[in-house]
């Protein structure tokens, strides 16, 4: 088990180094910042000057070296908008992301789980036929389009929801106070609707695959309750596989928000981030990254090791 | 693994959403091929436009309304269906092509060159693809080629997976086996026996993703980072029609959105209804 | 009074190529500790009459007729909750597949305990456990104790059977139902189990109903014996009668086949052709294709004939 994790961990550490060497990559392949830093009237002599000290004179490894060096001491440079350290202005923003993030998925399973379950238990039912109905337009209408028409009903229309911001903040989150609460509806629906219609589906599916196995047949034999076997015996075999799913959708909805936070202005890093490539304010776009991906592969990592603690056909 | 046969085309038929779903698809394939047929106005052509018809609701002259510029919407709708169609077929197509070899070298061959193309693909699936594909065009700048290229990178991978597991479970059986034994070379029993195998589950997988291309290429071009101004597709008539959705056009934006998603669905009932079909257990 | 009676069981499939008439009109009975065989090729109806019987049957099937009387009860006229209460309970069943009759997700020991305790909610689970522990022991589990937390992916195709017997047997079943119950294992512990599952229900004073394909193991382990064949019983008896005095040319096929060991000719006989598909029955007699006797008066369906303790069906045979 131990072993196990640590060569989970160590996989973690490589992935983590592939995407900063990709991410630093990107960022020397697309140029020279430092036009951009300096007023257009500077001289050829101040460009050099400039570059030496910034080490942007050197080779790819070193400057790559450098560029390690500086992400391990937490160093990601000024961001050139705002002036103030990358890595702070993007950590700042990360609660309202994952605010937003961490309920949509809440949402989604709250609501995707119990629906996915009733439609596969009566597959041809009227109410099975209208919760796929619904689970179809989830997957097929892009996010934007459902907040721009969420918008469009509820703040245009009838004037009931407000349509941007995070409204008023308790805490750390916006779900502990009323206003905050209106302001948060909108998004969290746009954001979940394709991961809860996803999880749905995969729910149904999984549901109706397992009913037809052969040890719910047994279950039934030995006069195990039908919701027994339902919740108990096959729901269970259902939800193992769909803790991976869960892990990755999460993924997901964190980089969703961008498209969510750029339609309602909601304050966090998807709208920074956004904002800072259409500004070319490059130590953000690398900030961003990097931060993201550290959720990622973490994610990623805790599922790998949670399903050998849930699965007892995977335990090692 | 039976797609083509009298029987599946019967059962497909069976599904009345299915078949309408298809219809809709052919309907706008048709649409999206000859545009010029089907409106009454190029809606590029800047002689066409005039101002004074700028942002009119819809109505007897133009039936779905006008745009800023006076352009009609419905028209706009069946030019920008043909770019996000194109957008999402031929990325679609380029990257089974190459998802499709890279899964059948992964899986045949095996070893470190399985290993790699593995890792690359779980790292990447890791990752979401719009993040991918954002920070892709982000570098890049807008653009069909590149949008394409873009959704290429991202969804190879799905196809790899497949083509891959399709290959790993056909190895196992015995006329992989037998012709092996013949002394059959690798490509002849990659391209006569293997292929024929994996061409149904990856055009299950490729319907599906198909429609999310073209949601992918909508999202980045309603962000300002997907196909350029100059041939804007379903995605960047909807975000033109967001910059006013505020002050009461609505129009401009919600019938682009309502024809992308009816495309989405009807893309997404063909591709339920083939995997259904494919996944006899579950038939009732 | 027979402790199950089976009247005009049909059990039809309504396909999307037509009406399976899985089990169509079939009737027998068993006595309190009575061993009954239902022998028949793949497909003849057996499994389905085995499931009827406990009203386990999936879409698209349906039992569109007959009585099921156990106990004096017909158990088609009971709601699904009388019916969760006889399930496991008075009669259990033993699938023909260890391999997938296990919940892979559930421990051995919860999903032998949870069977006691849905029948009895008095019983302390401590008490459910040593029961279990019991029974594990008495089908021969080696380290039981270990096992009640193992998953069913740890042990072998064997031990899973043993475990689906012992989960069969521990409410002391009236009535239990093998459903091949050895078709998925190693030819060395089929013998074994088979008699483990006679001395178990013996002991307990249960009847066993074992369907199966092989006559061999009906002919040394079964009291009575039903030949099913195309959905239908052809012939129906106490043992001796039908393996030593086949009357039914289908069953004389059956019989012809078991090997026997001071026999000169090493040839072992076949029945010619096959059963043919349920969906394209012929006209009378559904074995007269394959039947050396077959004339015209096949062209019906025989009635039913009674000579001794038998009940047959087939023109060829005359009553004494």
């Amino acid at each position: 088990m131990a072993k196990y994790i640590f060569n989970r961990l160590f996989h973690s550490v490589l992935v983590m180094f592939t995407i900063s060497f990709i991410v630093f990559f990107i960022m020397f392949k697309a140029g020279d910042p430092v036009e951009l830093m300096l007023p257009i009237d500077a001289t050829q002599q101040e460009v050099i000057e400039m570059k030496h000290a910034l080490g942007l004179d050197q080779s790819f490894i070193i400057q790559y070296g450098k560029f390690l060096e500086n992400v391990a001491q937490g160093n990601l440079g000024n961001s050139f908008r705002y002036g103030q350290p990358a890595l702070d202005i993007v950590i700042e923003r990360f609660p309202a992301t994952l605010e937003l993030s961490v309920l949509a998925m809440i949402f989604s399973i709250i609501l995707g789980i119990p629906l996915g379950i009733i439609s596969s238990l009566k597959p041809n039912s009227i109410l099975s036929r209208v919760i796929m109905f619904f689970s179809l337009i989830g997957i097929s209408v892009p996010v934007f389009w459902t907040g721009m028409i969420l918008v469009l009903i509820f703040s245009v229309v009838f004037g009931v929801l407000p349509s941007s911001g995070r409204g008023e903040v308790f805490l750390f989150t916006s779900a502990l106070t009323w206003d905050g609460i209106k302001h948060l509806i909108m998004p969290v629906i746009t954001l979940s609707a394709f991961q809860l219609a996803l999880i749905l589906r995969l729910t149904r599916t999984g549901m109706m695959e397992v009913l037809l196995q052969d040890y719910i047949k047994l279950a039934t034999a030995k006069g195990v309750p039908r919701r027994i076997i339902v919740y108990y015996h096959a729901l269970k075999n259902t939800l193992i596989p769909l803790i991976t799913v869960i892990g990755i959708q999460f993924g997901q909805l964190v980089a969703f928000t961008i498209i969510t936070e750029t339609i309602f202005a909601w304050p966090g890093t998807g709208k920074l981030i956004i904002d800072s490539i259409q500004n070319l304010d490059r130590p953000i776009v690398v900030a961003y990254l990097l931060c993201i991906s550290v959720i990622f592969v973490a994610i990623n990592f805790i599922v790998d090791v949670l399903y050998t603690f849930i699965d007892p056909r995977v335990r090692v | 693994m039976k797609l083509f046969t009298n029987e599946a085309v019967i059962e497909f038929m069976e599904d009345k959403m299915a078949v309408s779903g298809l219809a809709v698809f052919i309907l706008f394939i048709a649409l999206a091929l000859a545009p010029s047929l089907f409106t009454y106005q190029n809606p590029y052509d800047l002689t066409q436009l005039f101002l004074e018809n700028s942002f009119q609701a819809p109505n007897t002259n133009f039936v779905l309304g006008t745009d800023e510029q006076g352009r009609d919407i419905y028209s706009a709708i069946i030019y920008g269906l043909r770019i996000s169609l194109y957008v999402g077929l031929v990325s679609t197509f380029i990257s089974v092509i190459i998802g499709f070899s890279a899964g059948l070298i992964s899986g045949y061959y095996g070893g470190w060159v399985d290993t790699l193309i593995m890792r690359v693909a779980d790292i990447q699936l890791s990752f979401p693809s719009i993040l991918i594909a954002l920070i892709i065009m982000a570098l890049w700048g807008a653009g069909i080629g590149k949008i394409i290229i873009a959704i290429t990178l991202v969804n190879w991978v799905y196809y790899a997976r497949t083509a891959r597991g399709v290959v790993l479970l056909e190895k196992e059986k015995d006329y992989t086996q037998s012709a092996q034994a013949l002394g059959m070379r690798n490509l002849k029993i990659i391209f006569g026996e293997i292929m024929p195998n994996t061409t149904a589950p990856i055009i299950v997988i490729a319907t599906v993703r198909i429609a999310n291309a073209i949601i992918l290429e909508a999202t980045l071009s309603f962000l300002g980072l997907g196909v350029p101004i100059t041939e804007p597709s379903l995605g960047s008539l909807i975000s033109n029609g967001y910059q006013v959705l505020f002050s009461g056009y609505w129009w401009t934006s919600v019938f682009p959105g309502i024809v992308l998603m009816v495309l989405v669905v009807s893309i997404n009932l063909v591709g339920d209804r083939m995997r259904d079909i494919m996944n006899p257990r579950l038939k009732r | 009074m027979a402790l199950l009676e089976i009247n005009n069981l049909k059990t039809y499939f309504f396909t999307r190529n037509g009406v399976v008439k899985s089990v169509d009109g079939i009737d027998f009975s068993i006595e309190k500790g009575e061993i009954l065989g239902i022998v028949g090729e793949s497909g003849a109806g057996k499994s389905i009459t085995g499931f009827s019987i406990l009203n386990l049957i999936d879409d698209p099937g349906k039992i569109v007729a007959g009585e099921i009387i156990f106990n004096g009860i017909n158990l088609l006229t009971l709601s699904e909750e009388k019916l969760e209460k006889i399930r496991g309970n008075e009669i259990s069943m033993v699938f023909q597949d260890p391999q997938t009759s296990l919940n892979p997700v559930i421990s051995i020991g919860d999903q032998l305990i949870e069977t006691i305790l849905y029948h009895n909610k008095k019983v302390a689970k401590k008490d459910a456990r040593k029961t279990c522990l019991d029974i594990l022991k008495l089908v021969g589990m080696p380290a039981a104790e270990k096992r009640m937390g193992s998953y069913p992916h740890q042990l072998s195709g064997g031990m899973k059977q043993r475990v689906v017997i012992a989960m069969a047997l521990l409410n002391n079943p009236k009535l239990l139902i093998a459903d091949e119950p050895t078709t998925a294992l190693d030819v060395t512990i089929q013998a074994q189990i088979l008699y483990l599952m006679k001395k178990l229900s013996k002991d307990m004073n249960s009847s066993l109903i074992l369907i199966t394909h092989d006559i061999a193991v009906v002919s040394q382990l079964c009291d009575k014996i039903a030949v099913m064949y195309a959905g239908r019983i052809v012939e129906y008896g106490r043992k001796k009668d039908i393996i030593f005095n086949p009357m039914h040319p289908y069953t004389k096929g059956l019989v012809a086949c078991l090997p026997k060991l001071n026999d000169e000719n090493d040839r072992l006989y076949q029945i010619p052709g096959i059963m043919p598909s349920l969906l394209n029955l012929p006209e009378g007699c559904y074995f007269k294709n394959r039947c050396d006797y077959a004339d015209e008066e096949c062209n019906t369906y025989p009635e039913k004939k009674q000579i001794d303790k038998r009940i047959l069906f087939c023109h060829k045979v005359k009553e004494n």
